[in-house]
């Protein structure tokens, strides 16, 4: 670990820290729908999309009507996105003359765009045309991460508001995510990146002459090697290279800022065209960071209690930081297998793991962004977790299995986090000799009872899965490529990274088949659709209940402690789930591979 | 009988043959189905017996082991429903004692025609009337309608003072299976044959009518759903085990599954519950629900009646200022005098204070000479006319209005002190005479009751409001509220200020907790959310409210929302405890279950258990064990200190959060230390 990476991971932590007011003060005035400095320009605009959609702005829905207008709105685009890529060979704006999407792999890359997961089963550049990645794919970047902030805003005002039986208007929510929050700041950083090198064009691909042919071995048709008469390997000498084009930027910014993660390319954020350089790279970690910070001070400035949104903050930048540190320790440690090459870091090499990392963004930065994107549901790459050391690797698939609320994604973050928060206040609260309260609201039966279920749905499908996975051998185990404790991480990976709406990969596993595309595919859908449903319940019936006026008995949600509470319930109860399988997992491979075994 | 039972031991021999009993009747599975956790455990232990009966047959290895985590696993059950029984069995003594009392008695029925008739006590109906004399018992719940007498009610209260029941007013109330001492009185019966106050009071302690909380069921919802998560976790750990080439047996998963999931709390929570409505029992208080209990612990508001509950009750004589040219001797005989026939408490008080202060005897004053002049509404004032001096005392107004129709101004110098004394929380009386004038003030203090304001500034610790109820005018009740250190007060309180003082804080999202007597008590006591009834009240109050002291002191209600508080801080206090549990268990049990194949693993065998086997068994035992080291703490309930809720929290969360990580690992050590040195494990 060197000065320079902890100052880079410094750089980016007070950057976070510093939108979270300005922003989620800014997105408090947009739900509140009171005046900001972009009304003039959007405030038109707003009126006349009610006036074509036919929507009464003025109209607030029930949690129930809420939640099917959020189904509905998802199931559509869904179904949408999946005939866009059945057809993209009939469609505009691809020169590749890409063919349209199979039907397993087009219902995977639906599911996992409509829910804000951007799993990535298929190669981009060799699979989907411009259209498809702009109308179908951007599409989803953007109403996906404004159906998730509508869903953490309703949350918020169930529990602020009292004895009310609405928690506002879907579309209207919807509407004011994506022009007030997402398009302005996409607008300006698109333009960022394109002024750091990110491209953005509807060119065909380009072809360029290699500066220095490439030797490789000549595959027969039944993806072999070919081996000639002589017994040697036959080898073709590769002297061109196709470089993939398309409108990159765009999409780049709404990939982070609405933590999508799904990449133009498929190096994702590795690929120099999505990520050139380091400074585009701690845009993209604080793009990630800036709407699921900013929202915990909207959800302290909408309720009244600030120092409670600041007490959530601390509580997940201290699980940040932690699994931050854990990581650039464990990659800059290196892999202790390699023995006599120098793994320490100098000036002209940055030292630790760098299997699997881009040379320009070194051991700091690529630990910085596993981290970031796994402590948010993005799942944007600028580095293959698949190589890192195996607890290196560990934080990322943890961070996901506590349910990503470590900020978290855009919404989705914030609503988990108040699961976490709703069971801590109900279990600690009994301790202070009173029925739990939060925030002046009572946490009762229902409300246990639903928080639970949206808790239980994310062991279910993760486990359930990944059991059946790794015991059946003709579909399960014949995707990965590593054998032991490492593929078991694979395909855990893999189901956690749908479950949680996250998309990143572990890479080592070939996703793109029958059973796991459709398995992986429901995973998504059900990690998100089923646990926002009785979250919503929740935010329901906490907006229809009484008031209840705090004293010095009545629990505190503002302190230290409670911050040190709320990191313990999500180790606790996240981690013990997760524990035995992780133990045969990452931290069994640890093990070995000190001993001396990899995989 | 409550008093009697507070010296009983927590093992009391009795209860605890009866509860050993008890938890093997409870193993039906009927029973354990109501709770999911233990369930959970029992079908976990049906599982290992079967399969352990199947390996015994087909002599399989592991036999001594597969044996005894069969046996820790019925024992886990077993001490679950033993805590169980042990709360109810205290219950269960006291129902017997009470049923005792209810006794079939032979009651005298007044018929309609004046007739009276001899009928058995449970043919007797709501609305009749019958006539008990001394050395009776009384048949029925009811209320006195003629006469009054003395009653002994120790077989309800445990209280062998007898008390005064009397028609009209607010002591009217009688209680079925309690004994007329003297005198004879009429009594309508207000309750039919089952649904008297003693078959009411059975069934509570019983636990017979025992119902979830709501707060029981939230809880009771977590544990089921923190069951499930930890079934799926050790449910899919076999495939993950397989695929690891190091499958487990069913007896080592089904450990791993009783030492997850939270049955430690699971096991005690319904003791818990029974235990605080016991406690609430040996304090004499009788809740009507465990919801009512709950609340208590809830509540932000305690309205308390001034008189009696923050005061001692009477105001007592304590100074005479004199009027200016009156000689302080003058008027202390003055108001003696005027006091003689004033049978009040505050009279007696005038008396004894000149007779201590100024020496003067009680005279007695013949009839023929004397005229005493009763206290009336209209002209609120009392005296004497004796010998041609006519005497008067009373409110500082009624008397003004006495000496200026009589022709003498009225001094500014006692107006002066009258109001000092108000000012200072007392109660002034002015006496006059006919022809001299306004010849001074007596002040009547009230006592405030010692300790008080300490319980008061508890109250604010734990963040409930105390606000005083009073008749008196706003300037006294002021001085009073500030020398009990109240948080507010309510002055010149009709029962409908009392109501709508109880809806404004409720309106403001407060619980409002009440003590109350009087029948205009009652739609107060409803309203509020715990409304606490003298036993010594009328009917109706008892009914309004959702618990009776049977006390019928008014400050009980300081240990009513104690005992409420403590019920909830337990729960949670163990909840936490035995989830923080889990974290050592799991360091115990996977590396046992994976080492073999994986000897890496056993780095994760922090506390250095012996073997697989001893891990596993060590964690499983200490899983049962610790059930029964908690059932004190259960029965107890963890101490409640008015503290504040954040410190209370930092200190619980220190003792069951971190010391709920702790314990296990160093209990799981010794036990494995045990076993494998007497060769166990």
């Amino acid at each position: 670990m060197t000065g320079n990476g902890w100052l880079q991971i410094a750089i980016l932590f007070l950057l976070v820290l510093a939108v979270t007011k300005p922003l989620g003060l800014f997105m408090a005035r947009v739900f509140n729908r009171e005046k900001t400095f972009l009304d003039r320009i959007l405030r038109p605009l707003e009126r006349l999309i009610y006036r074509l959609t036919g929507v009464d702005e003025g109209r607030e829905m029930r949690w129930t009507e809420y939640a099917v207008s959020m189904l509905l709105f998802s199931v559509v685009s869904m179904v949408v996105l999946y005939v866009i890529q059945r057809v993209q060979g009939y469609l505009p704006w691809n020169p590749q003359k890409l063919a349209g999407v199979p039907p397993a792999l087009a219902f995977n890359t639906a599911a996992s765009f409509s829910t804000n997961t951007n799993w990535q089963a298929y190669v981009p550049e060799t699979t989907m045309s411009y259209f498809t990645q702009m109308a179908g794919l951007a599409y989803h970047n953007f109403f996906s991460a404004a159906a998730g902030i509508a869903l953490a805003i309703a949350f918020i005002r169930g529990i602020a508001r009292r004895q009310a039986e609405t928690l506002g208007n879907f579309w209207v929510d919807m509407t004011r995510a994506s022009l007030w929050v997402l398009l302005p700041f996409c607008l300006v950083g698109s333009l960022v990146l394109v002024s750091q090198g990110v491209v953005q064009n509807f060119r065909a691909y380009d072809t360029v002459q290699l500066v220095e042919p490439q030797q490789v071995p000549h595959l027969n048709a039944d993806g072999t090697a070919a081996v000639g008469p002589d017994g040697k390997p036959v080898m073709d000498t590769i002297a061109q290279q196709t470089i993939a084009q398309g409108p990159v930027a765009s999409q780049e910014i709404i990939k982070e800022f609405g933590t999508n993660g799904g990449g133009f390319f498929n190096a994702n954020s590795a690929h120099p065209f999505e990520n050139p350089t380091p400074f585009t790279n701690l845009i993209e970690i604080f793009c990630i960071f800036a709407i699921s910070a900013g929202l915990v001070y909207t959800l302290g400035h909408m309720t009244g209690s600030l120092a409670h949104g600041w007490a959530v903050w601390a509580a997940m930048a201290f699980l940040f930081l932690a699994g931050v540190t854990v990581t650039y320790w464990s990659e800059a440690r290196g892999n202790p297998l390699l023995a006599g090459v120098n793994q320490q870091a100098s000036a002209t090499h940055p030292g630790g793991n760098m299997e699997g990392k881009e040379v320009r963004f070194g051991v700091a930065n690529s630990a910085l962004f596993a981290t970031a994107t796994t402590d948010t549901s993005c799942g944007a790459v600028n580095a293959m977790h698949d190589s890192f050391t195996p607890l290196g690797g560990l934080v990322p698939l943890v961070n996901i299995m506590l349910g990503e609320v470590i900020f978290g994604g855009v919404g989705s973050g914030m609503y988990g986090m108040l699961v976490f928060v709703v069971l801590s206040v109900f279990i600690a609260g009994l301790m202070v000799g009173r029925t739990p309260e939060y925030l002046g609201k009572k946490i009762e039966s229902y409300d246990v009872k639903m928080a639970m279920l949206s808790l239980l749905i994310f062991p279910l499908i993760i486990l359930t899965l990944a059991a059946i996975s790794v015991v059946s051998s003709s579909f399960g185990t014949s995707s990965i490529a590593n054998a032991g404790p490492h593929g078991l991480s694979e395909i855990l990976y893999a189901f956690t990274s749908a479950a949680g709406n996250n998309g990143s990969a572990f890479a080592g596993i070939n996703a793109n088949t029958n059973w796991y595309n459709i398995a992986l595919g429901f995973n998504t859908l059900i990690g998100r659709f089923l646990v926002v449903i009785p979250v919503l319940a929740i935010a329901g019936n906490l907006a229809r209940k009484k008031y209840v006026a705090p004293s010095l008995g009545t629990f505190p949600v503002t302190t230290p402690l409670f911050s040190a509470l709320l990191v313990s319930v999500i180790l606790i109860v996240g981690a013990l789930t997760f524990f035995p399988v992780l133990s045969l997992g990452p931290i069994l491979e640890h093990l070995l591979m000190h001993a001396g075994t990899t995989f | 009988m409550a008093k009697k039972n507070q010296s009983k031991s927590l093992w009391d021999a009795k209860i605890v043959r009866r509860a050993l009993l008890d938890s093997v009747m409870k193993l039906d599975p009927r029973t354990m189905m109501k709770n999911p956790v233990m369930f959970v455990v029992e079908v976990g232990s049906v599982v290992t017996t079967i399969l352990l009966v199947k390996d015994a047959l087909g002599h399989q290895a592991h036999l001594g082991f597969n044996l005894q985590i069969t046996l820790w696993l019925w024992f886990t059950v077993l001490f679950a429903n033993f805590a169980e029984a042990m709360a109810e069995g205290r219950g269960k003594a006291q129902a017997d004692s009470l049923r005792r009392a209810k006794s079939e008695t032979m009651a005298h029925r007044i018929l309609a025609s004046g007739k009276i008739e001899q009928v058995a006590s449970t043919q007797l109906r709501s609305g009749d009337i019958v006539t008990v004399t001394a050395g009776e018992f009384i048949p029925a719940d009811g209320e006195v309608i003629e006469g009054v007498a003395s009653v002994d009610e120790s077989a309800i209260t445990g209280e062998s003072a007898p008390v005064i029941r009397e028609s009209g007013g607010d002591r009217s109330a009688v209680t079925g299976g309690t004994r007329v001492l003297s005198d004879c009185i009429k009594v309508k019966v207000t309750s039919n044959p089952g649904e008297t106050f003693l078959d009411r009071m059975i069934a509570l302690v019983e636990g017979a009518e025992r119902q979830k909380t709501p707060n029981e069921i939230a809880l009771n919802i977590l544990l089921a759903g923190l069951t499930i998560i930890f079934l799926l976790a050790v449910v899919t750990l076999q495939p993950f085990a397989v695929y690891s080439q190091s499958p487990q047996t069913v007896f080592v998963l089904v450990s791993l599954l009783v030492c997850l999931i939270p049955t430690t709390i699971g096991g005690l929570l319904s003791a818990i519950g029974i235990a605080g409505m016991d406690r609430l029992v040996q304090h004499n208080v009788l809740a009507m629900s465990g919801r009512a209990v709950e609340a208590a612990g809830d509540v932000n508001t305690l309205l308390l009646d001034k008189t009696g509950t923050i005061t001692l009750g009477n105001r007592q004589a304590s100074r005479f200022v004199p009027a200016p040219g009156v000689p302080e001797q003058e008027l202390a005989d003055a108001a003696q005098l005027s006091s003689l026939a004033d049978e009040t408490p505050e009279g007696r008080s005038i008396v004894v204070l000149a007779k201590e202060k100024y020496n003067l005897r009680g005279r007695e004053l013949s009839t023929h000479q004397t005229e005493f002049i009763p206290f009336t509404a209209q002209t609120r004032m009392s005296g004497v006319n004796l010998n041609g001096f006519q005497i008067r005392k009373g409110s500082v107004d009624a008397i003004e209005r006495y000496v200026t129709e009589n022709g003498h101004p009225f001094p500014p110098e006692v107006r002066a002190v009258v109001e000092e004394v108000s000012r200072a929380g007392s109660t002034p009386l002015v006496v006059a005479e006919r022809s001299r004038g306004a010849l001074g003030v007596i002040e009547l203090k009230d006592i405030v009751k010692g300790g008080i304001r300490e319980r008061f500034e508890h109250l604010r610790a734990m963040g409930i409001r105390t606000v005083m109820i009073t008749g008196d005018n706003p300037l006294t009740a002021a001085a009073i509220a500030r020398e009990a250190g109240v948080d507010d007060f309510l002055a010149q309180a009709t029962p409908k200020d009392k109501m709508d003082l109880i809806r404004k804080e409720q309106g403001q999202g407060k619980l409002v907790a009440m003590t109350g007597d009087g029948t205009n008590d009652a739609p107060a006591l409803a309203q509020a959310d715990v409304g606490v009834a003298m036993n010594t009240g009328t009917q109706a109050a008892k009914e309004a409210g959702n618990m009776v002291d049977l006390d019928s002191n008014p400050t009980k209600l300081i240990e009513v929302v104690e005992i409420g508080k403590q019920l909830l801080m337990t729960r949670g206090a163990l909840t936490t405890f035995s989830i923080a549990n889990d974290v050592a268990k799991y360091f115990a049990i996977l590396p046992a279950m994976f080492a073999a194949t994986f000897p890496v693993l056993n780095a994760l065998n922090i506390m250095h258990l012996k073997t697989p086997q001893s891990a596993v068994l060590s964690a499983v035992i200490f899983n049962a064990l610790i059930i029964i080291a908690l059932i004190p703490l259960a029965l107890r309930g963890v101490r409640y200190r008015p503290v504040g809720a954040a410190i209370l929290l930092r200190q619980n969360l220190l003792i069951y959060g971190v010391g709920g990580v702790i314990v296990p690992f160093l209990g799981i050590k010794a036990i494995d230390m045990l076993i494998t040195s007497v060769g166990l494990a």
